[in-house]
């Protein structure tokens, strides 16, 4: 059973990379799509012991909303707003995916040193979510195009769901449920707003929104 | 050891007579180049006594000098680093014979004999002095001596400057040593090497100490960032002197620092890591800024940084081991610096000599201005051939056996260890192989545009064969790197006395490590021979084919262009174009341009320059607020002559009341 | 054993172009061509092996020497590489920095041979060659080092064979690093997507722009070389990638001929299916590669999975 969870994780880390270092935004939506999917699955292989409707319900959500319902609308405020690829991000691609292995590296180091249980220890958990946590967070930061920079809160998202299915073992699962539809919404909310801003601004380079800042002179 | 003080007193005396003589070049080149052969091979026994007779010579001379002693000691580790000052400097004396005859209407052509041998015993009485008194004083006339060596040609502002800015540099590097050396001897209350290794104090004692000896010898290593006056002053001095100083002189750093760290016992992690990373960024910086250079001197002179910067991982892996009780490691890590040590000067001299010889036959060393040279000077070409293939770390060369080394010391810790150890040993490992093929790059360039394809401008077209005198010289070192190259093992087995010294180990307590390493190093040749003969073989083959079939004379493949001209050739900026955009956030390379315009452009120009960005960034920012710092304490120092009597007898009154106190 | 081991260096210097061929077919069959017969690299090697030889008067000895000591070097690093769970005839520990260093060797006098004939456009080529191999390189390394550590071993023949003990808990493991050895094989060799064999003249290509201006038995040498070149890699992966351990030895051998086929197929298909990269992408490609492979050492030296 470890053996597929670290390859499912593996895969997600992979995914993180591929996002790293690719500029079509089709490509990258699809990746995160497919990190969702390979998410679903995660409760199902880490607690095949109590398998439940609850959890098999989480999964299938899950699965529904991050792996087919997030990318269609990404997908779609993509090709509204006619961009295909993020052009000129603030950090390049090459020194992403050098930031990409610095960040790994961290990870396993990060989680060499935290209080854990010699069960979670024992996989890789820990080091795969915080991967996927800071990758997330370091696309945020690192690009202009709005949809890379959900695609980035999407990648932290999915982090934070792979440390919260490890850890809350008894935790109700509600929380998890709760959190997606959180997710939902702001992801709906995004994308109507860049489908907004792109009609009214034609362009949704969010360096740009900075104009809209109150100057001094 | 009695041969080696003859050869001191043969240097010194020699270098007089040839600056007595010095308005007679013919004279005063042959007394000196003289002089300074026969004195380094009288060292040279005693020097291979030390190390494969594992011979302790120690002479005290019943003279004291203030605080300390002329004390000189002759082991295997001096031994080692005497062997490439001793060579180096036979055959920099050979080339320079010739090569500085250009110049023999100057009465200074004369004069830098004397400046010369000085040069080579206060480089040699360096590595033998244990006092420290004695070796900061040899130390110094090292730096003076180089230093009058470099600006030769003081006509010239640039070489002015370069001396400028090397008199600053090697200095600040004394001062601090001799903060260093003042605290060593503090805490010990002697200044003598016997007495800090009997008490165990060096610089891996404390965070300081360690820094300081870092900066110190760093500064004449050439550690990144300490390193700006190399790219300097290598252009502006004489070629068979920068051999000498790329080749050897640097290498008193590096010497320094071994020698002071391994009066500790066991050494801290810290210190390790800090060499690791200081030789990764020499490294792989020191590549990257030659890749950008168009001036070969220049260009060799960032390889120099780069080598420095392998031998630092080596000795970092090598401290490493002893400081996590692995003598496998430790054997496996000095011994790839320390060979490299020796590798460095073999191949940094050929490649330096071949720049003097190329500016001999040519006029030139800007190497856009270069091309297809090795028709004229096939000696130099082929010699620079192997030299390039040496640097680059190729087999069969000499310095692959070195990274070999260094590469074997850490898989080998990478297979067994745990933690941050095994964390930095990743990382020698892989800048090493981030190195090897920056280095290959840089010299696909150099060579590849120096002497191949045709000549780019009428430098290229009048290029002659230097004579017999320079050749030499460049055939030897060529021979010796690739008779280390191939005779690895018994390199390996004659560095073995000087790795149980600086490891502290038995030598039959590590009896297996240096059979086991002696015998992969066997088999390396073995299959590098073995490509030699397939090699052989193929070009018998080859002949073979060709015999009787028709070989044509061509133009070469043009595309359909019909007047290709040798300006169109890829030039050795473009060459390095993709490697130096990708690392630009690093180099911050400089363009200038003047595009074409309209429709018949008669002129358009593009030249690109890389300045070291850390003479900007940290050392130019550094100088402008110590400048700026004294500045503020003008008002102390107005020229008037009553106010400074006054400080005088301040100062002694002060001094009275401290002592009375 | 000793023959197990020289079929091991023979397979290479006779099959090695037959891999040429499974691409080129592999490649037609999805263009929907029928495609040269399997055969025709071996037909082109015969037919260049007997004709005579073209120089430029730009160049040099070098440029003579450089197909030849390419060819040496691979052959030689041949020597070092294990097939099919056999070791290999020369074995020692750092065999693999070695055979890295021959072909470095063989790189820098192709690439020399390729500035030797003056033109602009093999002075490209050569540019790039140098500028992705130093990416490649350090990726290679890593995966070995990945090996290394997972193995217990020092050499490529010690990495390769040990595997049948480690495989079942270690697939996404050796996943990982055949990822990172293959893009290495793509970008070593010269293939989609890092570069395009077929092109000869347009300013997209690097290695066959470098080895325009040869003729005759230096083309032979250098076309045989690459396929050399190939087999190397595709023994290394498939030395990664092939699970089973099985005796006798020769069956092994013969499991690893039909790895090399499918292989073989699978690079026609990748390049069947791709395009090659923009220039400026290689890099990130090759550095993502290195992620890989630096991933798989962090999970070995975890001692996990």
């Amino acid at each position: 059973m470890t053996t597929w969870l670290d390859g499912l994780l593996i895969l997600m880390v992979l995914t993180g990379f591929l996002l790293l270092g690719s500029s079509r935004l089709a490509e990258s939506i699809r990746m995160v799509a497919m990190q969702g999917l390979a998410l679903g699955f995660l409760p199902i292989l880490l607690h095949s012991d109590e398998i439940g409707i609850r959890l098999i319900l989480l999964s299938l959500g899950s699965m529904a909303l991050k792996g087919l319902l997030f990318p269609r609308l990404l997908l779609r405020a993509a090709r509204e707003a006619r961009i295909k690829r993020e052009i000129e991000p603030f950090v390049g691609f090459t020194m992403s995916l050098l930031t990409g292995i610095a960040i790994i590296w961290i990870s396993f180091w990060l989680s060499s040193r935290l209080p854990l249980t010699e069960s979670i220890r024992s996989t890789l958990i820990v080091p795969g979510a915080l991967f996927m946590t800071l990758t997330g967070f370091f696309l945020i930061v690192s690009r202009k195009i709005a949809i890379s920079q959900v695609l980035g809160y999407l990648v932290m998202e999915n982090g934070v769901f792979v440390f919260g299915v490890a850890m809350a073992k008894d935790q109700p699962w509600l929380i998890e449920l709760g959190v997606l539809l959180d997710v939902f919404v702001a992801v709906f909310v995004m994308g109507i707003t860049i489908f907004h801003i792109n009609r009214e601004f034609d362009h949704i380079d969010s360096d740009r929104l900075a104009n809209l800042k109150d100057s001094d002179s | 050891m009695i041969l080696f003080l003859i050869a001191v007193a043969i240097w010194v005396s020699t270098g007089i007579s040839a600056l007595v003589f010095s308005r007679r070049y013919a004279v005063s080149s042959w007394i000196g180049a003289g002089g300074a052969i026969l004195g380094c091979l009288l060292a040279l026994h005693s020097a291979l006594q030390a190390i494969l007779g594992n011979l302790l010579q120690s002479f005290q001379f019943p003279w004291s000098l203030p605080f300390g002693s002329f004390y000189l000691k002759m082991d295997p580790l001096s031994g080692w680093f005497l062997l490439p000052i001793l060579g180096l400097s036979i055959m920099a004396a050979l080339f320079g014979t010739e090569y500085m005859a250009a110049w023999r209407d100057r009465p200074s052509a004369g004069g830098s004999w004397f400046f010369f041998n000085i040069l080579i015993a206060s480089m040699s009485l360096v590595v033998v002095a244990r006092d420290g008194v004695l070796f900061l004083l040899a130390w110094e006339i090292m730096s003076l001596s180089s230093f009058f060596l470099v600006t030769f040609e003081h006509q010239k502002k640039f070489v002015r400057d370069a001396g400028w800015n090397y008199l600053v540099a090697t200095h600040a590097g004394t001062a601090c040593l001799l903060a260093l050396f003042v605290l060593m001897a503090k805490s010990t209350g002697s200044f003598s090497f016997d007495a800090w290794l009997e008490k165990g104090v060096s610089p891996f004692s404390s965070i300081v100490l360690f820094l300081l000896a870092v900066v110190g010898f760093g500064t004449k290593a050439g550690f990144v960032p300490l390193h700006i006056w190399l790219p300097e002053a290598h252009p502006a001095a004489p070629s068979h002197v920068s051999a000498l100083m790329s080749g050897v002189m640097i290498k008193t750093g590096i010497y320094g620092l071994v020698r002071l760290l391994s009066f500790s016992e066991v050494p801290p992690e810290w210190g390790c890591w800090i060499l690791i990373g200081i030789g990764a960024s020499s490294g792989i910086l020191g590549v990257l800024f030659a890749l950008a250079q168009h001036d070969l001197k220049r260009l060799l002179a960032y390889h120099s940084i780069e080598n420095i910067g392998i031998i630092s991982l080596g000795l970092g892996v090598g401290y490493l081991g002893l400081s996590i009780h692995s003598p496998g490691l430790a054997i496996l890590g000095f011994s790839g610096g320390l060979l490299h040590v020796l590798n460095h000067a073999l191949f940094k001299g050929l490649l330096f000599m071949g720049a003097g010889s190329l500016l001999h036959g040519t006029g030139t060393l800007d190497i856009e201005h270069l091309g297809g040279v090795i028709k004229k000077m096939p000696w130099t070409g082929s010699t620079f051939l192997i030299g390039a293939a040496a640097i680059a770390g190729l087999p069969p060369m000499n310095g692959f056996i070195s990274e070999f080394l260094i590469y074997l010391g850490a898989l080998k810790g990478i297979g067994t260890l745990h933690g941050s150890p095994l964390v930095f040993l990743i990382i020698a490992a892989t800048s090493l192989t981030l190195i090897g093929g920056l280095a290959l790059a840089c010299f696909a360039k150099a060579f590849g545009v120096i002497f191949l394809g045709s000549p780019r401008s009428k430098h290229g077209h009048d290029a002659h064969e230097s004579g017999w005198g320079m050749r030499l010289p460049m055939i030897s070192l060529a021979a010796g790197c690739a008779a280390v190259g191939l005779m690895a093992p018994l390199a390996f087995l004659i560095l073995r006395p000087v790795l149980t010294m600086v490891c502290r180990i038995e030598a039959l307590a590590a009896q297996e490590i240096f059979t086991q390493t002696s015998m992969t190093l066997f088999f390396v040749v073995l299959t590098v021979l073995g490509f030699l003969g397939l090699a052989g073989f193929l070009w018998g083959l080859r002949r073979w084919l060709l015999s009787g079939k028709t070989i044509h004379e061509s133009v070469t493949w043009d595309c359909g262009y019909d007047a290709p001209s040798p300006r169109m050739q890829y030039t050795g900026s473009s060459f390095a174009q993709p490697l130096t955009s990708l690392f630009k956030s690093i180099l911050r390379t400089q363009r200038k341009i003047s595009p074409p315009s309209g429709f018949f452009p008669i002129h358009a120009s593009f030249f690109t320059s890389a300045p070291d960005v850390f003479v900007r960034t940290i050392i130019r920012p550094f100088y402008h607020a110590v400048r700026f710092g004294f500045s503020k304490m003008k008002w102390f120092q107005h020229g008037r002559v009553n106010a400074y009597i006054l400080y005088i007898g301040l100062t002694l009154l002060i001094l009275l009341i401290w002592n009375l106190r | 054993m000793i023959i197990e081991q020289s079929l091991s260096m023979i397979f290479p210097l006779l099959l090695a172009p037959l891999m040429l061929g499974l691409i080129n077919r592999t490649k037609a069959f999805f263009a929907g061509r029928v495609g040269q017969p399997l055969l025709q690299v071996y037909f082109d090697l015969f037919k260049l092996l007997k004709k005579g030889a073209v120089y430029s008067r730009t160049t040099s000895w070098i440029f003579q020497g450089g197909p030849m000591i390419g060819l040496a070097a691979f052959i030689a690093s041949l020597l070092m590489v294990p097939f099919g769970g056999v070791p290999a005839l020369i074995s020692f520990a750092g065999d693999f920095i070695l055979l890295a260093y021959l072909l470095a060797l063989a790189r820098f006098f192709v690439v020399l041979a390729a500035l030797d004939t003056g033109s602009s456009f093999e002075g490209m080529g050569a540019s790039r060659e140098v500028t992705f191999s130093t990416f490649a390189e350090p990726v290679f390394f890593i995966a070995m080092f990945a090996l290394a550590r997972l193995s217990n071993g020092a050499s490529l023949s010690e990495f390769l064979a040990s595997q049948p003990r480690l495989w079942a808990p270690n697939i996404p493991l050796f996943f990982l690093i055949s990822i990172a050895v293959f893009v290495v094989l793509l970008a070593e060799n010269a293939r989609i997507p890092v570069d395009d064999p077929n092109t000869h003249l347009e300013l997209t290509m690097i290695h066959e722009v470098m080895v325009l201006d040869h003729s005759g038995p230096d083309l032979a040498f250098i076309l045989y070389g690459s396929a050399l070149k190939l087999w190397i890699f595709g023994a290394i992966l498939m030395g990664v990638l092939i699970p089973i351990k099985v005796e006798p030895t020769i069956l092994g051998q013969v499991t690893a001929l039909a790895g090399m086929a499918v292989l073989s197929i699978a690079i026609g298909l990748v390049e069947s299916i791709m395009a090659r990269l923009k220039l400026g992408r290689i890099p990130p490609l090759l550095i993502g590669a290195a992620g890989c492979a630096l991933f798989a050492l962090l999970l070995v030296l975890r001692g996990h999975p």
